[in-house]
């Protein structure tokens, strides 16, 4: 079974075409990083012009690196949600455009079970499986006791991880996007400060990352007042250490807790090299399992993947009326 | 009109939200100043925990927007990414909407926010206490002065 797979929701504009939710024919990628570095984020209008300008290309590139027709596609996963909803719409209704005209049936795709089911093209995902996500927008820890199956059983009380390591960035003075900045200046730095580790110790699955985001800035802050020599690798090692010892320690708890098979991490962060170093160095008894880089980042074929596995698992598509939902929830 | 108070720690700034979340009605705008770390998601929490929202309130920076329906609407809004465009066209319907708007780093979106508002700076004095400027235009200014009495006495 061919799946066509369209990502639009952030600032990357993707089209992929993957086999049975494992190979990847082709994976034709449009990053629009570049354009928004200048404004030192993702700026929404913005995002959804360049989702226009590069729609078409994508989808041309995806068919011909994968040598097939459309006539071979059998079926087309977009992502529905969330996301930023002008560029969710654009990825939303050219899928729409290919499934009407080639007569494609079409299904709608979180975009968190997309980052999920990256791991699959490495890996076989086998159950039960606790899912570490971390990106961006989101921080939870999710069990999953089959295909296209998930239960939230941790998140974020407040800011995501992506987000906090983007502020801290923006405190310092990195450019945007400053996340893989952030651990690219850690691994030349020293674990100095003394940082918390919120809800280290709580016992149960739930983060917050907002009282050590501003620990750090006040740290910073104090410390510039002050004209205190430092550098700026040891508070981004210091931030790390913090952050990694956090995600590490309650996903060990969450793994033994739910007697889980495996252990997969998926989103944005799950490219931090800290974070995979400790990952694979605490966690022995299960495989630990990290998607390949290109797959970390926003791409489609995790969403052609997640597409494959939701419609054996339901075995039925959505109509022409599906529709881009920002808020969508993981069900 | 312009009231100038200090919340020492946490639960004062608890408090201040308890105090506010009763003037709360559908189409109140609430806009949250102050650097990154200051508190303005956490006063959000706050605010939604007295609005009766048992879910949780996290940032809303990714999407600019998360909404909580639960009797009033509360509609979160961070837009600290629309610095350098001034607006969102997918805003304007929660700006000017049937429930709570409230939004952080209100200034970046100054252009598209409604005459008449409530605004609440705040800024860190050390780790936990703030200082905190509210800020109130047209019909708003009659919660700032009432709140001010109540807490000056």
């Amino acid at each position: 079974m061919i799946v066509m797979g369209v990502e639009s929701s952030c600032d990357e504009t993707s089209v992929a075409l993957v086999k049975d939710g494992k190979t990847v024919l082709s994976n034709a990628v449009l990053s629009q990083i570049d354009i928004h570095r200048e404004y030192g984020g993702v700026v929404p209008e913005i995002a959804s012009r360049e989702h226009v300008k590069g729609i078409s290309l994508v989808f041309d590139q995806a068919v011909k690196r994968a040598g097939i027709a459309f006539s071979d596609i059998d079926l087309i996963a977009v992502t529905a949600g969330p996301g930023l909803i002008g560029s969710l719409l654009i990825g939303v209704a050219a899928a729409k455009v290919i499934a009407m005209n080639f007569d494609i049936p079409i299904i709608g795709i979180h975009h968190i079970a997309g980052h999920i089911y990256a791991n699959n093209i490495e890996h076989d995902l086998e159950f039960p499986c606790l899912a570490l996500v971390v990106s961006g927008g989101h921080t939870q820890l999710i069990v999953m006791k089959g295909h296209y199956d998930f239960q939230i059983i941790g998140e974020t009380a407040d800011d995501a991880v992506g987000e906090a390591y983007d502020k801290i960035a923006r405190v310092l003075g990195l450019p945007y996007p400053g996340g893989p900045l952030v651990d690219k200046k850690a691994a030349l730095g020293k674990d100095l400060y003394k940082l918390p580790r919120p809800l280290i110790d709580s016992g149960d699955f739930q983060f917050s990352f907002s009282g050590l985001k501003s620990h750090v800035i006040n740290l910073h802050h104090n410390m510039v007042q002050r004209q205190e020599p430092f550098a700026v690798e040891d508070i981004c090692a210091s931030f790390q250490e913090a952050v990694t010892d956090v995600l590490v320690k309650k996903t060990k708890e969450a793994a033994h807790r739910y007697a889980v098979k495996q252990v997969i991490v998926a989103g944005g962060v799950a490219a931090n090299k800290g974070l995979r170093a400790k990952m694979t160095r605490e966690i022995t008894d299960v495989p630990v399992y990290f998607p390949g880089m290109a797959y970390c980042t926003d791409n489609a074929a995790m969403i052609a993947v997640a597409g494959y596995f939701k419609f054996q698992k339901t075995g039925k598509a959505d109509d022409y009326a599906i529709n881009g939902d920002s808020r969508l929830e993981l069900k | 009109m312009k009231w100038l108070t200090k919340v020492h720690d946490l639960s004062e700034m608890d408090q201040l939200a308890k105090s506010l979340s009763g003037y709360l009605k559908p189409g109140f705008v609430l806009g949250l100043g102050g650097d990154l770390g200051s508190g303005k998601t956490t006063f959000t929490q706050f605010l939604a925990k007295h609005m009766g929202i048992r879910e949780t309130v996290n940032s809303p920076t990714f999407t600019l927007l998360k909404i909580y329906r639960n009797g009033l609407p509360l509609y979160h809004m961070d837009v600290y990414r629309l610095e350098s465009i001034g607006y969102d066209y997918e805003l304007d319907d929660f700006i000017y909407g049937n429930g709570v708007a409230v939004i952080e780093w209100y200034p970046y979106i100054g252009q598209m926010l409604p005459q008449e508002m409530l605004t609440l700076n705040i800024r860190a004095i050390d780790e936990k206490a703030r200082e905190i400027t509210m800020e109130g235009s047209g019909a708003y200014a009659r919660i700032v002065e009432d709140l001010a009495d109540r807490y000056s006495h």
